[in-house]
């Protein structure tokens, strides 16, 4: 199996969901809310930056959703999600003190220890900003142990943003350079208007020496490695979180199956040169 | 005040003229001058003239189309080191938007009714800043076709 130095650890009982405590809602946008998550009793939950959970609306369904927290805070299980389904709308109709199952950690996440070292540059789009802030949260946490770093976010129009708050702490710190661009604005916007390649054209950062980790939908995730290869990144050093229909989580039911590979077990973060030929395949 | 060898000098430093001639600088030259514009500005507007060209040295312009009704829609940003305007290339001469500045912007201009003749006299001159601004168009064209899809639109996973 290619898959990079794994993050990948088994969980105790990884049918079993356990009943975890809505904390704290937060509304980032109007279709995406911010669940903390608290367990019964008390214990942490320990996770990788990029491994998702199968979270469990009683009586509607379970769907996989990236974790968004905070490694260093375990007693914090934070997930973010955008309402598209009936999962999702319930989850986004939780109330404080409301109750929902949680069944994870899950997957290969990004390989942040393995890429100390290196400048870091971090590829996000739209709601795929949220499995890379684990990642962008350990890395500041060992800033020290990295070059330059990169974030560059491009979302649909300014009301978009996710994150918009933690976007503007980013952007004042000053071990760090943060970009954002959005598809389309109005008059007045006064940030940038295109395509977040655009973005990585112009970044400051030595591409011999650069990882890259990248997160958003299939078609920007394509065009941002394309642009990475072109400023002479070596795309055995970029890593892209893939999203496919994930029901069980353990590679047993083969719904994410990918190629060779399952995303649910052997990703979702994969080593871009390891997928390279199916992330362009066509499948219609 | 910069005379001419200075301003072939600055011209040197762009990125997009990066490569070009020392002879071709100077008679790029002949047909620059730096201007200014404050936050606000209209640099030009959909329908003007298009006679002048531009590279942005400091600041951001907002590529804008005006849509009826509604607040100007911002297609495209630019910023330090990119080109503004290629409807100075292309008959009617034209521009087919606005272009209004964000922040303060220095840039360089270009006259484009001197340039054209020059590119009209001089094939190698005339080659090479059309195959500089076709690489610009077409990477706009490319960004511009990839927004099309719209693919930051909410998708449903197929267990939700």
């Amino acid at each position: 199996m290619n898959v990079h130095p794994g993050t990948a650890k088994p969980v105790e009982d990884p049918m079993l969901p356990l009943t975890y405590e809505v904390v704290g809602i937060k509304k980032e946008l109007p279709d995406t809310v911010t669940l903390d998550l608290r367990a019964p009793n008390g214990m942490p939950f320990e996770f990788e930056p990029g491994q998702f959970n199968m979270l469990y609306a009683f009586g509607v369904g379970e769907i996989p959703i990236s974790i968004s927290g905070d490694t260093s805070d375990p007693m914090q299980l934070v997930h973010t999600i955008r309402v598209v389904g009936k999962v999702s709308q319930a989850f986004a109709k939780l109330k404080e003190g409301d109750s929902i199952g949680v069944r994870g950690p899950y997957g290969v996440g990004w390989p942040v220890n393995n890429i100390k070292g290196s400048d870091v540059v971090i590829v996000g789009g739209g709601l795929g900003l949220a499995p890379l802030r684990p990642a962008i949260y350990s890395v500041l946490a060992n800033r020290g142990q990295f070059g330059n770093v990169v974030i560059l976010y491009g979302a649909r129009t300014p009301n978009d943003l996710l994150f918009e708050e933690q976007l503007h702490e980013w952007r004042g710190r000053f071990d760090l350079h943060l970009d954002v661009i959005v598809d389309r604005a109005e008059a007045g916007w006064p940030g940038r208007v295109g395509v977040v390649t655009q973005l990585i054209d112009h970044a400051v950062f030595d591409p011999e020496e650069t990882a890259a980790l990248v997160c958003g939908p299939e078609i920007m995730m394509r065009y941002a490695v394309q642009a990475l290869a072109d400023r002479g990144v070596d795309t055995k050093n970029v890593y892209v979180s893939m999203e496919r229909n994930m029901h069980c989580a353990l590679g047993f039911c083969g719904h994410c199956q990918f190629g060779g590979t399952f995303v649910c077990r052997d990703g979702p973060v994969f080593a871009y040169d390891t997928i390279s030929e199916l992330f362009t395949t066509r499948e219609a | 005040m910069v005379d001419q060898r200075d301003m072939a000098s600055i011209i040197g430093e762009v990125d997009f003229f990066d490569g070009l001639p020392a002879d071709t600088l100077e008679l790029l030259a002949g047909c620059a001058k730096n201007v200014r514009f404050n936050a606000g500005d209209y640099i030009y507007r959909e329908g003007q003239a298009a006679d002048t060209f531009y590279i942005i040295r400091h600041g951001s312009v907002a590529v804008q189309l005006h849509v009826p009704g509604r607040r100007p829609l911002v297609i495209e940003s630019l910023t330090t080191n990119e080109v503004l305007g290629w409807s100075w290339i292309v008959a009617p001469y034209r521009w087919s938007f606005d272009a209004q500045c964000v922040t303060l912007v220095r840039a360089l201009a270009f006259d484009a009714t001197c340039l054209r003749g020059k590119m009209e006299t001089d094939c190698a001159v005339g080659y090479e800043m059309l195959r500089r601004f076709v690489t610009v168009m077409s990477q706009r064209l490319r960004g511009t076709r990839i927004r099309l899809a719209d693919m930051y639109a909410p998708t449903v996973n197929a267990a939700d």
